[in-house]
């Protein structure tokens, strides 16, 4: 029977089906962080059970993590705690940990790719929903609840009914200016945030096998903003060559079977989706939010939709509207941006940063915006100083912070303060998300960069030279 | 942690009709820091409930005390976002067994399953109702009927049946958890990882 890349994957990892209810599915990597790891260890202590597999669980610190001063005592004692009990727990069961100051820590989505943790046709879990990430690689990639996190390190499976199946078709080429996250940010407006609920999403056509996997990472990380389970691409000579000579990528022998493995793992021709959707990349355009979550996105040029436009409450639209201190039919180039935050793992890649200089490159820093640049992972830190982009940065008036989360979840120092704007590279624009009260507005590297050099919304199109 | 055992339960309603209730609002994660599964009802809706003083927000529903029960009715789409069962620990923590809305997001409707809290979808009309009979009197019953699978409104005797996999029913119904499962076939799970493909 034909398969679709989903089905190839997944049903190579179903131990056994249960009749009226989910598959036992069987977790290639499993991948954990301070926050929602905790309790799940303590299940397992309650129990009395060992970690079955620990050879296939990486710990690292990120979400609760500073940005400043890592070589410092972390000041907060509940956050010191996290860290110390992620390291704990993780000695304990023989977990490898690469915790604050280790030099592979970084952002859980960021370095598993980085070290070759991610594979084609793996499968990926972590108690984080943009686990979705690792789906760039043809991977089954997704988040769970700290409740599988436990299943996962004592027995290596979930319990997980498989989801429908989804194609998102963009063919064609992206304007100038257009990035993978505009693409992302373009379908969510689309679909809504609860659209592909219950799917898990393939992404095809000629703009994603253009796209370089870091582009890819960023579309596949946003597939659970519109309720997706996760989203992937099948593996191409793209993917393999990002893969090849990774620390735990596969070697000699074993790299030959899987390259063998991995050809086949494309969607069959008469695959059937049980929804397939297309759009035209070249109707694309730079996309900004200005609500209160991910589908509250347009075109930057834009005015702002009237609630009777948009799907769903208008009581629901007009709270949102409200807590952003935006009106109907506005238009949001030329407001007023107080931050700018570069990172996550969804634009905290290399290429988001030379997006960001490419733009930033001999100007200044607007005076009333304060900006956080935080890479990824120390490789990407490293990187941007190789390729003489902090001196880019520098000149303009920016400086570079430390990797982690940061003001993505805010749950450490970096959060934005009550009632002032951000440009957020990262990924929810949930009221509050990003410090009690904090208004974000989600866009690209390009979006972020031609805010900070303004200080206010700008399309930048009008500063590509 | 094997859970509560559910079965019929009846109860007054917490109404609250927004859409897209998302899992920062439900359990901000300034309060993720804890290491251990304790305390977070009172967080629960934190930055909706209280002011940025403490205070409470006299006009959110939690903190009017005509509203009270076991079962929280929400919007549509509820639960999106972020994969902390942390949001789940504190719906459950601060008291509700029960969420009803007209669609969940997959991660937070699996993670209620996990934990004890049952995710009863509804047609939006039938979610109306309730929210009208609520709105109408704090003293309407709820009951919600695991084994038959159905939602009534008892005043009027109103009723709609919810979908859940006979598994998670059984699950539920006599609080085992996947744990429990998992660990029965261990030897069946490490054969399998034997013959993958990589
Ligand atoms: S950067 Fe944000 S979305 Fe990504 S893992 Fe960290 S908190 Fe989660």
């Amino acid at each position: 029977m034909s398969k679709t890349l989903f089905d190839k994957v997944w049903d190579a990892h179903v131990v056994r089906k249960i009749e009226g209810g989910p598959d036992v599915l069987f977790i290639d990597r499993h991948l954990i962080h301070e926050v929602t790891s905790p309790v799940a260890f303590l299940g397992l202590k309650s129990r009395g059970i060992k970690v079955l597999y620990p050879e296939r669980t990486f710990a690292t610190a990120d979400h609760n993590t500073p940005t400043i001063n890592q070589h410092l005592p972390v000041s907060d004692p509940l956050s010191a705690n996290q860290l110390k009990a992620l390291e704990t727990n993780s000695n304990e069961y023989g977990i490898s940990h690469w915790g604050l100051g280790h030099q592979k820590n970084g952002i859980v989505h960021v370095v598993g790719p980085e070290y070759g943790i991610t594979q084609p046709g793996s499968t990926i879990v972590c108690g984080d929903s943009h686990t979705s990430t690792h789906g760039a690689f043809g991977a089954i990639a997704f988040g769970i609840g700290t409740s599988e996190v436990e299943m996962v390190l004592s027995t290596q499976c979930i319990m997980q009914p498989k989801p429908k199946k989804m194609r998102i078709n963009v063919t064609g080429s992206l304007g100038r200016g257009v990035t993978p996250k505009d693409v992302a940010l373009f379908i969510i407006s689309k679909l809504t945030t609860s659209g592909a609920t219950g799917y898990f999403v393939e992404y095809a056509g000629e703009v994603f096998e253009k796209m370089s996997m870091e582009g890819r990472m960023t579309v596949c990380n946003l597939s659970i903003e519109m309720g997706a389970r996760g989203g992937m691409i099948a593996p191409d000579e793209t993917t393999i060559n990002y893969v090849k000579g990774r620390e735990f990528s596969p070697k000699g022998e074993a790299w030959d079977r899987a390259m063998e493995y991995w050809k086949t793992l494309k969607t069959d021709e008469d695959a059937v989706f049980d929804k397939e959707l297309t759009f035209d990349g070249s109707s694309i355009e730079p996309m900004i939010t200005y609500g209160t979550n991910p589908g509250m996105g347009m075109g930057i040029s834009n005015p702002i939709p009237d609630a009777e436009q948009v799907e769903g409450g208008v009581a629901t639209y007009e709270k949102s509207l409200k807590y952003m201190g935006f009106s109907e039919g506005q238009t949001m180039v030329g407001k007023k941006v107080d931050y700018v935050f570069v990172g996550s793992c969804t634009n905290g890649r290399i290429e988001d940063f030379r997006a960001f200089a490419s733009i930033v490159k001999g100007k200044k820093k607007a005076e009333n915006v304060t900006a956080w640049l935080v890479p990824g992972s120390h490789i990407v830190e490293a990187q941007i100083k190789e390729e003489g982009l902090l001196d880019i940065f520098n000149e303009a008036g920016f400086t570079l912070r430390q990797p982690g989360c940061s003001a993505c979840l805010a749950m450490n120092d970096d959060k934005i303060p009550a009632g002032k704007y951000a440009v957020s590279t990262s990924n929810r624009n949930f009221e509050g998300r990003q410090g009690p009260g904090a208004r974000t507005m989600l866009a690209s590297p390009l979006v972020a960069a031609a805010a900070a050099v303004t200080g206010v919304v700008t399309d930048p199109r009008t500063l590509i030279q | 942690m094997a859970y509560d055992k559910f079965n019929i339960l009846t109860s007054t309603a917490v109404p609250l009709p927004i859409e897209n209730v998302d899992t920062d609002q439900l359990i901000p994660a300034r309060f993720l820091k804890a290491t251990e599964r304790v305390g977070f009802g009172d967080n629960l809706f934190r930055d909706w409930r209280y002011n940025p003083d403490n205070t409470p927000k006299a006009d959110f529903v939690l903190n009017n005390p005509v509203y009270s029960g076991k079962i929280l009715v929400g919007g549509k789409n509820f639960g999106s976002g972020s994969s902390r069962e942390h949001a789940a620990w504190a719906v459950y923590d601060y008291g509700f067994r029960c969420v009803v809305s007209s669609f969940f997001a997959d991660i937070f409707r699996n993670n209620c399953l996990n934990i004890g809290v049952l995710p009863v979808q509804v047609s939006p009309e039938f979610l109306e109702k309730i929210f009208a009979a609520v709105f109408a009197d704090p003293n309407t019953q709820l009951e919600v009927n695991l084994p038959e699978q159905t939602i009534t409104l008892l005043a009027t005797g109103d009723k709609e049946s919810f979908d859940i996999s006979s598994y998670k029913k059984d699950n539920m119904i006599n609080g085992f958890d996947d744990i429990d499962y998992l660990q029965n076939i261990k030897s069946e799970i490490q054969e399998f990882a034997l013959q993958l493909p990589l």
